[in-house]
């Protein structure tokens, strides 16, 4: 038996994204650059992936340029936004301290390059504040880049108030939506935005394959030379099966967003209320403003990792925080950047679900966790001090 | 990163968890701020280890070379508990992966620190080898 409660980390293939990719690597095999007529009926696959995915972002066709990822379409945002303030004497660049790695080593290498980057505090509720970005922005500010909902504890940012804000200023807005899009809607017009990143396999899309949103006039670098693909910014054949699942799992997603969101919270209220009750428990973020399937708690006494292997013992596939630090000794930056100590922070679960998962998985997991945090804490120097009230 | 059979064994298994009310000598090292702490409790007599107990707050291998390292010294004399390197816990548990040897030091370390506050509770003469014991602060960052 296997729950899966990781999927932030990443999701299933859905069908309709997975029968959207064989047929482009079975059928439609041709080069959409090739003249005749099997390349041919594969660019009419490519645009229409293109403008399935515009439409659900509220944008035009030709601002969606595919990536190999998430990743990929965060580095290219930053750097491009990067040099073309810097070709205008502007160097400064503001983001937040509980960004994914993506965006925060992107930053540091641009620092090792001259350019100065800003970190806004995050606050004990996981979120940015619109007035510290205000007094943050200066004459000689490129680029902000914030992110739409956090990956590890959930919470949604102020997107629409800060686009506003970047709007205002004239300075260019970046976002990386990964978490967000597919799971709560995500308009760039109304948020306006200038950049945004996006990656199919957090909606039940491939993996290695994502876009960048880029607002009409919004410099846009090259990014790989070699061809005039992606309007002559990414060279490369496309990979037509790859945004053909995007694009499948993706209008999917946004067609059932309501229902799924619903199913989704339910099933995070129950957990929540649950895990509460165990003691010395923290649930970390703003309750409500966040996104329907991440949850983030800290157990006081014990160890993130031990618990997650304990966890995967009993059929819980669960994660401590972002998969892509997992091998790392030093607690989650995230959760240190809303204030936990690291002494607590170390005791770290991210439980992210969706509509796929049921409400009796949840009660397998509210019936397992106490008894295995229980275990762990009973062998704990650190909970026998918390008891004593040494601690 | 995967640990082998036999870290999974001592982490769903741990031998020798608790504590001794009546302890000869306890060792505690490491610090939740580096997220593992291993609590080392002996029993000695006739300078032979008659039983020994851990409690750890950390990750698998913290747990698993705690484990181990109990296994490795119970029963055996103070001269022999003294040979005891991470290495040979490291080896005991066919292998750690190498962000977690600093697991074994700690292992070491906690049943070093064990005999040394035995014998300053006993009063008797320490053994040159724990003389020189000092915890080692930097192996986290090793």
């Amino acid at each position: 038996m296997s729950i899966y409660f990781d999927n932030a980390a990443t999701t299933v293939c859905g069908e309709t994204a997975a029968q959207a990719v064989y047929t482009a690597m079975k059928e439609v095999y041709g080069n959409p650059s090739s003249v005749h007529r099997l390349g041919q009926k594969a660019a009419v696959v490519l645009d229409r992936a293109r403008s399935d995915t515009a439409k659900v972002l509220n944008c035009e066709a030709k601002e969606v340029y595919f990536t190999s990822g998430g990743t990929e379409a965060d580095n290219w945002a930053i750097r491009s936004a990067a040099r073309t303030g810097a070709l205008k004497g502007k160097k400064h660049i503001i983001s937040s301290k509980f960004e994914h790695h993506a965006v925060l080593h992107t930053l540091n290498a641009l620092e090792k390059e001259g350019f100065e980057v800003t970190l806004l505090d995050v606050y004990s509720d996981g979120l940015v504040r619109v007035d510290d970005l205000a007094d943050a922005v200066r004459e000689d500010t490129a680029l902000v880049t914030i992110m739409y909902a956090n990956n590890e504890i959930g919470t949604v940012q102020p997107v629409a108030e800060i686009g506003a804000l970047c709007r205002l200023k004239g300075v260019i807005f970046h976002t990386d939506a990964v978490q967000a899009v597919g799971h709560i809607p995500v308009d760039v017009k109304r948020d306006n935005v200038d950049m945004l990143s996006l990656s199919a396999h957090k909606f039940h899309g491939p993996k290695g394959v994502g876009a960048l949103y880029v607002r009409q006039r919004t410099p846009l670098n090259i990014f790989i030379e070699g061809g005039a693909q992606e309007r002559g910014k990414r060279g490369g054949t496309e990979n037509v099966p790859g945004v053909s699942g995007l694009a499948a799992a993706l209008t999917e997603a946004n067609e059932r967003l309501e229902e799924n969101a619903a199913k989704t919270i339910a099933i995070r209220e129950r957990l929540v209320n649950a895990l509460l009750e165990i003691p010395k428990s923290r649930y970390n973020g703003d309750p409500t403003k966040r996104l329907p399937g991440i949850i983030n708690f800290c157990f006081e006494g014990i160890e993130g990792e031990s618990l997650l292997l304990k966890l995967d013992a009993a059929g819980i596939c669960a994660s401590s925080g972002s998969a892509c630090t997992s091998g790392s000794l030093d607690p989650s930056h995230v959760l240190l950047a809303i204030g936990l100590s690291h002494e607590v922070a170390h005791g770290s679960l991210r439980l992210s679900f969706n509509e796929r998962n049921s409400v009796e998985e949840a009660d397998f997991i509210i019936k397992t966790l106490p008894t295995i945090i229980e275990k762990l804490r009973s062998m704990s120097p650190v909970w026998e001090k918390i008891q004593k009230g040494g601690k | 990163m995967a640990y082998s059979d036999t870290v999974m064994d001592h982490f769903e298994n741990p031998r020798n968890v608790g504590k001794i009310e009546d302890a000869d000598g306890i060792g505690e090292v490491g610090n939740a701020r580096c997220g593992d702490i291993m609590k080392m409790y002996l029993k000695i007599d006739n300078d032979v280890v008659t039983d020994v107990k851990f409690n750890t707050f950390g990750c698998g291998a913290a747990i698993a070379t705690s484990s181990m390292a109990t296994e490795l010294i119970k029963g055996k004399t103070i001269e022999e508990v003294l040979t005891l390197t991470n290495k040979a816990v490291v080896e005991a548990l066919d292998g750690l992966p190498p962000v977690k040897i600093h697991c074994s030091v700690l292992a070491e370390e906690a049943v070093k620190s064990a005999l040394v506050d035995y014998y300053k509770r006993s009063g008797r003469q320490m053994p040159k080898a724990l003389q020189d014991f000092k915890i080692d602060e930097d192996a986290h960052d090793s």
